[in-house]
């Protein structure tokens, strides 16, 4: 099975996301729970052309992220991560 | 911004329409998907009905061509707020798929290649409700409109009507599928608006 792919990367979850996170969730690295590669959310491939986002590893394809906003409630999903390492120090630094 | 593929036109104008609550009325044919499009070799598909514990029906792509067919033309309604009316299909029906499946098991989960789900009461696929639908507009279903087949339930929001589906798996209970999990609804009539869980 081959596919046609029609995404764009993880950067463009950025503007949603920051309703959820006081950080910012794009450079943060994910761990993807079904084939273990370590990358940086902005590396996922996101989809958009949806009823919500939905972030897919870019070497499994599997889904690491679902996002929707149902009349101003937020869904998130994250079972598709084992872990999101945020590096919190580096960001505070960043934005000082 | 949606994808649009051409050459899709609808057959009746918004002001002979009556669309239910909400939607609009396009002549395209927005393309929505929440991943990949799967190009599957047809000496690879095959749908399968699963009872909760073994595969009970099985057709390969050439078995489940020998069944009988029938054209379909119905209007789409997507949750996302495009109706789409008129739109013709050629699809095996479930009645036929599920002729010979005895079961009491009231709900089913369909499960498509590229891993969606979506889930829906048995009722709601039988008596000329639903079908596995392969020809859009006399030609094979382009795999981004979910070919080589996709399932078609028009009286629900185009959501439940899965693209590339694979198999159905019957249920005792309902259980959410891949957007009914995320805040949409479990049922999704589009004449009551059911968009989203709670409404």
């Amino acid at each position: 099975m081959s596919a046609t792919m029609n995404y764009l990367d993880g950067n463009a979850a950025a503007g949603e996301l920051s309703r959820i996170f006081a950080t910012d969730l794009t450079s943060a690295e994910g761990q993807c729970a079904n084939c273990a590669a370590k990358m940086r959310f902005a590396e996922s491939h996101l989809y958009s052309h949806c009823p919500g986002l939905v972030a897919r590893c870019a070497l499994c394809g599997h889904v690491l992220l679902r996002f929707a906003n149902v009349r101003g409630r937020l869904f998130l999903d994250l079972r598709g991560m084992t872990y999101l390492r945020i590096d919190a120090a580096k960001q505070e630094e960043a934005s000082n | 911004m949606a994808i649009i593929s051409r050459g899709f036109a609808g057959r009746r104008s918004a002001a002979e329409a009556k669309l239910p609550p909400g939607q609009y009325l396009t002549t395209d044919f927005p393309v929505l998907s929440a991943g990949p499009t799967p190009h599957i070799s047809l000496d690879r598909w095959e749908f399968t009905v699963n009872d909760g514990s073994n595969v009970v029906k099985r057709w390969d792509w050439k078995s489940f061509r020998e069944l009988p067919s029938e054209t379909i033309t119905t209007d789409l309604h997507c949750v996302t707020r495009w109706s789409k009316l008129g739109t013709p299909w050629e699809g095996v029906s479930l009645d036929v798929l599920l002729a010979d499946v005895k079961t009491d098991l009231p709900y089913a989960m369909f499960r498509s290649y590229g891993d969606y789900t979506t889930n829906l009461p048995l009722k709601d696929v039988m008596n000329k409700q639903a079908w596995i639908a392969f020809k859009y507009d006399g030609a094979d279903l382009e795999p981004e409109h979910g070919g080589p087949a996709r399932l078609l339930v028009p009286h629900l929001y185009l959501w439940k009507s899965a693209k590339w589906v694979k198999g159905m798996t019957l249920m005792p209970h309902d259980k959410p599928g891949f957007w009914e999990s995320l805040g949409y609804h479990i049922y999704g009539d589009p004449w009551q608006e059911q968009r989203y869980s709670n409404e």
